[in-house]
């Protein structure tokens, strides 16, 4: 166990290392900073100077050395535009995202796995055929459609639930603004929940059908119904079980389309996540924040990543975490 | 009375808009704790008379007419619920890959101990306690370290081991096994097939003993039937069967064991493979394998008589009894009456 997470921590410098590159490298083709800083009217005196003083006139390698300095003792460099440290502008924006993901994934599980379930059992129920369809629609349509006909039904036509912000928040150990604990809050959720959640339910009820159906083929199964066992339990123990590995795996590589879509669904919805500020970032060209943004959304994949293999090992008997140290 | 009766079985598999018999018009009869053996090639429909027994014939073969009786119960009319009563309580089945059959995600332990709970009201302790005592039964060592493992730690010996050990958790009157050994390497073999003799013996249950190895079946069945593609085409004693073959195709097999070839020659082999369910021969469905065929065969379909202690399906025997009647019919008139 140990053994495996200190290989982790090694691969997630590694993969650190690159996203750095490659985040500081795309940092000059955003555009220019000063101009966005100073205006069109300043003098271009003014312009050199300021170049001068944020280092943007010094080669690559060694405004890329003076970064990874900083990145390292946890500086990643200022914002241009809130002048306060690029990590700390985003993590103060860390938990309406993790908080907007969060509902979005128990959504996708707790939709997702029965609908697959019961499409893989009665694949030619009429609901089951329905579902299928459904999902393809799902599949196809891109988020920011979902999200608008959202806001237009149910926020526009019938005033269910609101369409931007995050409402009130609670204050949580004083570490965390949480939306979670109020009913205002928990009301501004369900909008850009919903929308992210069905951008990502179609693969997995697809995915679950898929997988459920070939698993419910295999001998043990057959074995499992020979030794009289109630329906109930060959399907949710016998066969979900099974089922659900390489779901999992799965479902840990598209967190990163879950981070995706959490910067287009906080967009449509002002969502005052990361990812919201990112697209504010780009477009004011605040390239530290850009570069932080990237960091911080790198070191979520890592972490997931290696959250879904600690899952996946708990799952699957025959992976054997410890000994293997994978 | 017969424990079970199976009569005039017919199953079908729906393949696309066309119906393919898979088994045609099989009866056979077993009594408490006595040991059949169902043998023949590969498709010849062992497997699925097996399966289709506790109504388990995976989709899309479905019984098509006949009965199957347990304890004059019908079992093919059963829903599921009840099925689900007679199904590991009263016939247990032992499948052919032992690798294949328990699963993967779930401990030993757990796989036995929720055959017991979901049958009778038991506690967690008393279940894990009866799982315990059975893994001891079949000989596996330290069965309280095992029960907490998971199958891919066991050995393919070992899993046939607590497969047969979750069959006897509830004592069934009937287990079918289908091809139990053949997974297996041959020293293993021996070991699984004696002791489900001992604990068929021991417990007086009934088996079915499914196989295409008729050293096995010899070892183990008192009486067999002959499968050809989808009907019973010879049925009697174990030993008669082996000793005085009546059928063709039950002499073609025999001759097919290695045992009957002298060490140099050639084995021998029935001519031809089994047809495919949707290209079954006229008539009698193996003329066009049968080195006696004759034109008769292929239009007329052997009726199941009496022949000595076992009957058979096949017109040559048909009509050499009848001959034998003409010229002496007092004497087979002693022959009938003897079967009776």
């Amino acid at each position: 166990m140990l053994t495996f997470l200190l290989r982790r921590l090694l691969q997630a410098c590694f993969v650190m290392i690159i996203i750095s590159v490659i985040s500081f490298a795309i940092q000059d083709k955003l555009g220019d900073p000063v101009q966005q800083m100073m205006g069109m009217t300043a003098s271009s005196d003014d312009r050199q100077q300021l170049r001068e003083a944020l280092g943007l006139n010094d080669g690559f390698v060694s405004q890329y050395w003076r970064f990874a300095k900083g990145a390292i003792q946890g500086d990643l460099g200022t914002s241009y535009y809130f002048k306060e440290p690029a990590l700390d502008v985003i993590l103060s924006k860390l938990p309406a995202t993790l908080e907007l993901a969060f509902c979005a994934i128990l959504l996708v599980i707790l939709v997702a796995t029965p609908c697959g379930v019961l499409a893989a059992i009665n694949p030619k129920h009429i609901l089951s055929r329905l579902l299928m369809f459904v999902s393809s629609i799902g599949l196809s349509v891109p988020i920011f459609i979902v999200a608008i006909l959202l806001v237009y039904v149910f926020s526009i036509e019938h005033n269910v639930a609101p369409s931007f912000g995050r409402g009130d928040t609670t204050d949580v150990f004083g570490l965390w603004q949480s939306g979670i604990f109020n009913k205002d809050g928990l009301r501004h959720l369900i909008l850009p929940s919903l929308s992210l959640a069905i951008a990502l339910m179609p693969i997995f009820v697809r995915l679950i059908r898929a997988e459920m159906m070939e698993v419910l083929q295999s001998e043990y199964i057959r074995f499992a119904w020979s030794k009289g066992l109630s329906a109930r339990r060959i399907y949710f123990v016998h066969a979900l079980k099974n089922t659900m590995l390489p779901i999992i795996t799965v479902g840990g590589i598209q967190a990163g389309t879950l981070v995706a879509y959490t910067i287009l669904t906080e967009t449509i919805f002002q969502w005052p996540g990361m990812g919201y500020l990112f697209m504010d970032a780009v477009s004011r060209v605040d390239t530290p924040l850009v570069a932080a943004y990237l960091m911080v959304v790198g070191g979520i994949f890592v972490v997931t990543n290696t959250l879904v293999d600690l899952i996946y090992g708990l799952v699957n008997p025959t992976v054997r975490l410890a000994s293997h140290g994978l | 009375m017969n424990l079970l009766s199976v009569s005039h079985l017919n199953v079908n598999f729906q393949v696309k808009k066309q119906s393919l018999a898979a088994l045609i018009d099989v009866s056979f009869t077993l009594n408490r704790g006595e040991r059949i053996a169902i043998v023949g090639e590969s498709g010849a429909g062992k497997s699925v008379l097996g399966f289709s027994i506790v109504n388990l014939i995976g989709k899309p073969g479905y019984i098509a007419s006949g009965s199957i009786k347990l304890d004059n119960k019908e079992l093919t009319t059963m829903n599921l619920r009840q099925l689900q009563e007679v199904r590991g309580k009263r016939i247990a089945m032992i499948f052919q890959d032992p690798m294949m059959t328990l699963n993967p995600v779930l401990s030993i332990g757990h796989q036995l101990v929720e055959i017991i709970r979901s049958h009778t009201k038991i506690t967690y302790k008393d279940a894990k306690n009866i799982a315990i005592e059975k893994l001891h039964k079949v000989q596996i060592a330290s069965p309280e370290t095992r029960f907490n493992q998971y199958p891919h730690e066991l050995s393919g010996g070992m899993r046939q081991r607590v497969i047969i050990a979750s069959v006897l958790l509830l004592n069934p009157d009937i287990i079918i096994a289908d091809e139990p050994t053949t997974a297996l390497d041959v020293t293993i073999q021996a070991e699984i097939l004696q002791l489900l003799l001992a604990i068929c013996r021991d417990h007086g249950v009934a088996l079915i003993l499914i196989s295409h190895d008729l050293g096995v079946v010899s070892k183990v069945a008192e009486r067999t039937l002959v499968m050809y593609a989808g009907q019973i085409v010879e049925e009697g004693p174990t030993l008669e069967i082996i000793n005085d073959p009546q059928h063709p195709y039950t002499q073609g097999l025999l001759n097919a064991l290695p045992q009957m070839t002298l060490p140099g020659h050639r084995l021998n082999q029935i001519q031809g493979s089994m047809p495919p369910l949707s290209e079954r021969p006229s008539g009698c469905a193996f003329h066009p394998r049968c080195p006696y065929a004759t034109e008769a065969c292929k239009q007329q379909q052997p009726k199941f008589i009496y022949s000595g202690v076992s009957s058979v399906a096949c017109l040559m025997i048909e009509n050499m009894i009848d001959e034998f009647d003409r010229d002496d019919p007092v004497q087979s008139d002693n022959v009938l009456e003897g079967e009776r």
